[in-house]
């Protein structure tokens, strides 16, 4: 059987271990389009700190990893699939033919459309090369303005302020991370960061970028300008569907799959930020973009490879972000749902914060700030679904204890499975 | 077959022992709050519940992790962190469904653990047999599910 997967990283990767570990005759190749080791995008705000070398970023550390697998590793790009007599033309030239088909090929940063994005000075934040880019050309005491304060933007943000750079934050939204916190969540962020010198400016469009050879000027639509040496877009990525016109692949905002991760094509599947696969919340298809979905999608795909039909029950939406040293995380459907529950603690003081939602007696989705001791159970209650029966009128009382609630009810610890009084 | 960590909770008197031997073999000093098992209580401290990683089969840490910080000990089958690797993004703490990997934001990594390489530390101090160090197969996600299972069931 000859597998190929298309695409290098955390999903691309993994698919072709699990592969390996399921077979060990199949043919399996992997092929990246980037020049270097297969890497992790999680790991670059790390290396652009200075915390790790650039090889801290690679997802494998022993050298031979993926020939003593015996897994080809191919740099390459795929222009075309011709899914009538299952190969792929590659930009080399070269045709493979494929039994079976793994689509990995992550997503690309966009920008907005608005004028002179395309000078030297703007810069995105996504790849290796981003990176070295960055490094090169931006020196510490630079001005730099920072489109866009979701999950990447405020990951990036770490970066930048370890780089010592002057950052000014100018996010679309009415908040920051508006697409994984709250409004009092979010309130605490901004005043985290403006806190940590940080200048964040919300609801602020960028509507024209002029590069004056020595500085930019960066116009907002309040009619105000700011004057700046760089700036690094993290306005979003897109998955990269691109080599798929015409194959008759089904792509909505990623490419459409089944619960087995298959697409609308006998024999090709897809896996991590190009996919839009089932989410366990929600029960309808969505592209999550994050490192937890792309190592199960890589698993789950590549068992369906081999010939495992499991259907997989989905994926579960979750974040954990580092903002200048202030931990947050979300999991599930943190916004609730009609006829819920919530449950909602804050102390501005300590900057804490915890939310949670619940469906009936059962937890859904959940924010917090400020917590990293076993933050990892909200995600056990959510995907168990486990009912909470009289714990869930505690935890409404008390947020907080929903650690006990999850030994009681998730690890059934027998002698404490009522609350008391 | 691997050993592992048998939590009897009925045992369990709330001593801190387990605790203060973990973070002490781990981190050097007596601080519960440094500790990778964790006693809970209930009912003002009437029961107390210690609980720490299973080294469950799933290994959910070890396939979140990005950077391949995470191993298996292949003496003990625990789910090691090498913190020379850990670039400290946290995503283990929020993959793990048993809450049972922790951030650090003193060293900026995350902690986990490691049944201190065979010989763990907390059932040694445990003075009532609560934490006992035996053969095990059945710890982890299977048996999660199956408690949940039971809970909803009991409604």
């Amino acid at each position: 059987m000859q597998h190929i997967i298309v695409g290098a990283g955390p999903a691309g990767v993994i698919a072709a271990e699990t592969l390996r570990k399921k077979n060990h005759t199949d043919s399996i190749t992997i092929i990246g389009d980037e020049s270097y080791p297969a890497y992790s995008r999680m790991a670059i705000p790390y290396f652009l700190a200075g915390e790790v070398a650039q090889d801290g970023t690679y997802l494998r550390h022993s050298e031979n990893h993926f020939d003593a697998l015996n897994i080809n590793v191919l740099a390459d790009s795929v222009t075309q699939i011709k899914v009538d007599d299952q190969s792929v033309a590659l930009k080399s030239g070269a045709n493979l033919s494929y039994d079976r088909l793994l689509l990995a090929t992550g997503a690309h940063a966009i920008r907005p459309p608005i004028s002179g994005m395309d000078s030297g000075r703007v810069h995105n934040c996504w790849t290796l090369n981003d990176a070295h880019g960055l490094l090169n050309q931006v020196k510490a005491d630079d001005r730099v303005v920072l489109l866009g304060a979701g999950f990447i933007g405020c990951i990036v943000l770490q970066a930048l302020v370890s780089m010592k750079l002057k950052i000014t934050v100018v996010e679309l939204a009415d908040r920051m991370l508006a697409r994984m916190m709250d409004e009092p969540g979010g309130r605490m962020i901004k005043s985290w960061c403006e806190g940590k010198g940080v200048e964040v400016r919300t609801a602020a469009k960028a509507v024209g970028v002029t590069d004056n050879g020595s500085e930019l000027a960066i116009d907002l639509d309040d009619g105000s300008t700011i004057v700046a040496d760089h700036l690094v877009c993290a306005a979003g990525v897109k998955p990269n569907t691109g080599y798929l016109e015409g194959s008759g692949i089904t792509i909505d905002q990623g490419i459409v799959v089944n619960s087995h991760l298959r697409t609308n094509v006998e024999n090709i599947y897809a896996a991590g930020d190009v996919a839009q696969g089932p989410d366990r919340s929600t029960g309808k298809n969505e592209v999550h973009a994050i490192q937890p979905t792309a190592s199960e999608h890589g698993r789950i795909a590549a068992s369906q490879m081999a010939g495992d039909a499991t259907p997989y029950g989905g994926s579960l939406s979750m974040n954990v972000l580092n903002t200048l040293g202030l931990i947050t995380s979300s999991f599930g459907i943190w916004d609730g749902v009609e006829d819920g529950e919530r449950a909602q603690v804050e102390d501005s003081q300590h900057n804490r914060y915890l939310r949670l939602e619940f469906e009936d007696d059962i937890l859904i989705g959940a924010l917090a700030i400020g917590l990293t001791e076993h933050v990892g159970v909200l995600r056990g209650l959510i995907q168990t679904r486990v009912k909470l029966g009289n714990w869930k009128d505690q935890l409404l009382k008390d947020p907080s204890r929903v650690m006990n609630a999850y030994l009681a009810k998730v690890q059934g610890v027998r002698s404490v499975n009522q609350p008391a009084g | 077959m691997y050993k592992s960590l048998l939590i009897d909770p009925e045992k369990c008197t709330s001593c801190l022992q387990c605790e203060l031997a973990c973070s002490f073999e781990n981190e050097g000093v007596f601080n519960p709050a440094k500790s990778r098992i964790k006693i809970f209580e209930f009912e003002h401290g009437l029961k107390s519940v210690p609980y720490t990683c299973t080294q469950c089969d799933e290994a959910w840490c070890l396939h979140a992790c990005p950077v391949e910080a995470i191993t298996i000990n292949p003496k003990t089958g625990a789910k090691e962190v090498n913190p020379s690797v850990c670039v400290g993004c946290k995503v283990c703490t929020i993959a793990c469904p048993f809450g049972t990997v922790n951030y650090s934001s003193d060293s900026g990594k995350v902690v986990k653990c490691d049944l201190c390489g065979g010989d763990p530390q907390c059932a040694e101090a445990c003075p009532t047999g609560a934490i006992v160090y035996v053969d095990s197969n059945w710890t982890g996600y299977a048996r999660m599910q199956q408690s949940a299972v039971e809970a909803h069931n009991m409604g």
